[in-house]
């Protein structure tokens, strides 16, 4: 039996470990898209069908999240809009690239050694954030303050130069640059590349951080909707797959938000960031089963990839589940903002 | 839905594919909330009482 050309065990598989993925985006405000196209490519899917379906997930949560923020906040529409043309022909490189790599036959291949430092890079960075003592707060006393190094590169008049909602100014040329880093990124990967872009914005483009923070979730819909449409045209996104993931992904995003209301997330980083290490570990098994034919490996991958998203998943929930019944809190609303 | 949108030409199925991710994330959204709305609270209930 097949549901959504799915079988039921690789259905309820989807819809699982999008409900996981929909809890780290709904606690951390991340984390959703670089576990998905891992995780297609270590089932086995050919990387132009792991990345499409992946950029599709992308814009079907960044229309989630839109949609829970009511809109998407502090936005500079102009920077938005300015940035679209690059992110369209950086997620337009990183498609053909992808595909030129496949007709080579090193695609699963490129793409699954970027994941494997991706996800350690990123891993490695939330474990020292978690394991930093001091904690200390990176966002600035200001808020309308912008980095140095944004400043530095705002000083250059590189023309043409755009005015940003602020009243600054800043050359077409960084924004169409940032915009076409990013979306090469995303297209490349099939990520949404929050991680990227926010702070590509906040720190060369140079925009106040909450309208760096809210012009980059609506870089998320461009990036989402541009890649869903990019792939699509090449008839690779798995519309089955897309489906499942997002049946379980806005739901465990309600419940991921809502769990932020009573978790610290100081408590739960280090886990995350032990859980990223170890998806980095699960795809470089996924590269060694591919180039021994040995199948162990392949379990090996598969098995850390969702263990581990299951043990971080499990730990917020127990977390949760504990101060509820302890009464710590009492939630005014159960959809905590981040 | 997806046999219809195998055999439309490529511009035609990545807007179809588009525009199925669009809904089923609005009807999704909207689901959930109501069932968060609906059953949150004896959800919580049970679990300070358990």
């Amino acid at each position: 039996m097949a549901v959504l050309g799915l079988s039921v065990e690789l259905l309820a598989l989807f819809v699982g470990f999008g409900f996981m993925v929909g809890v780290f985006f709904g606690f951390f405000g991340m984390g959703g898209s670089f576990l998905v196209t891992p995780a297609l490519l270590i089932l086995g899917y050919p990387a132009p069908v792991a990345i499409g379906s992946s950029m599709a997930f992308v814009f079907g949560t960044a229309i989630i999240a839109t949609m829970k923020h009511a809109d998407v906040g502090n936005v500079d529409y102009r920077l938005g809009a300015l940035m679209f043309v690059g992110i369209t022909l950086g997620i337009e490189g990183g498609r053909l690239f992808v595909f030129f790599l496949e007709e080579l036959g090193r695609a699963e291949l490129v793409v699954g050694v970027a994941y494997v430092l991706l996800l350690a890079a990123i891993g490695v960075l939330f474990t020292r954030s978690a394991l930093r003592a001091d904690g200390a707060d990176d966002e600035p006393d200001d808020p309308d303050e912008i980095p140095e190094l944004a400043k530095t590169i705002k000083s250059y008049d590189v023309p043409p130069m755009m005015t940003l909602a602020d009243g600054s100014k800043a050359s077409l040329w960084t924004i169409s640059g940032v915009g076409g880093g990013v979306g090469l990124v995303s297209g490349f990967l099939g990520i949404g590349g929050g991680f990227v872009r926010m702070p590509a914005i906040y720190y060369l483009i140079g925009v106040p951080l909450a309208v760096a923070v809210g012009t980059s979730l609506f870089g998320a819909l461009i990036s989402g909707g541009v890649g869903a449409f990019s792939y699509g045209r090449s008839g690779v996104i798995d519309v089955g797959v897309v489906t499942a993931l997002l049946v379980g992904s806005a739901l465990g995003a309600r419940i991921g938000s809502a769990a932020t209301v009573y978790v610290d997330e100081s408590d739960v980083t280090i886990y995350f960031g032990i859980m990223l290490l170890l998806a980095s570990a699960a795809v470089a098994f996924g590269e060694i089963a591919n180039w021994t034919g040995i199948a162990a490996f392949d379990t090996v991958s598969f098995v850390l990839l969702i263990g581990s998203s299951a043990l971080v998943t499990t730990i917020i929930l127990y977390y949760g589940t504990k101060e509820i019944r302890a009464g710590a809190v009492t939630p005014t609303t159960t959809t905590g903002e981040k | 839905m997806v046999s219809v949108i195998e055999f439309a030409s490529p511009t035609v199925q990545a807007l179809a594919v588009v525009a199925l991710v669009t809904v089923e994330a609005i009807v999704l959204y909207t689901g959930y909330g109501v069932l968060e709305r609906l059953a949150g609270p004896s959800v919580i209930e049970r679990i300070e009482k358990a």
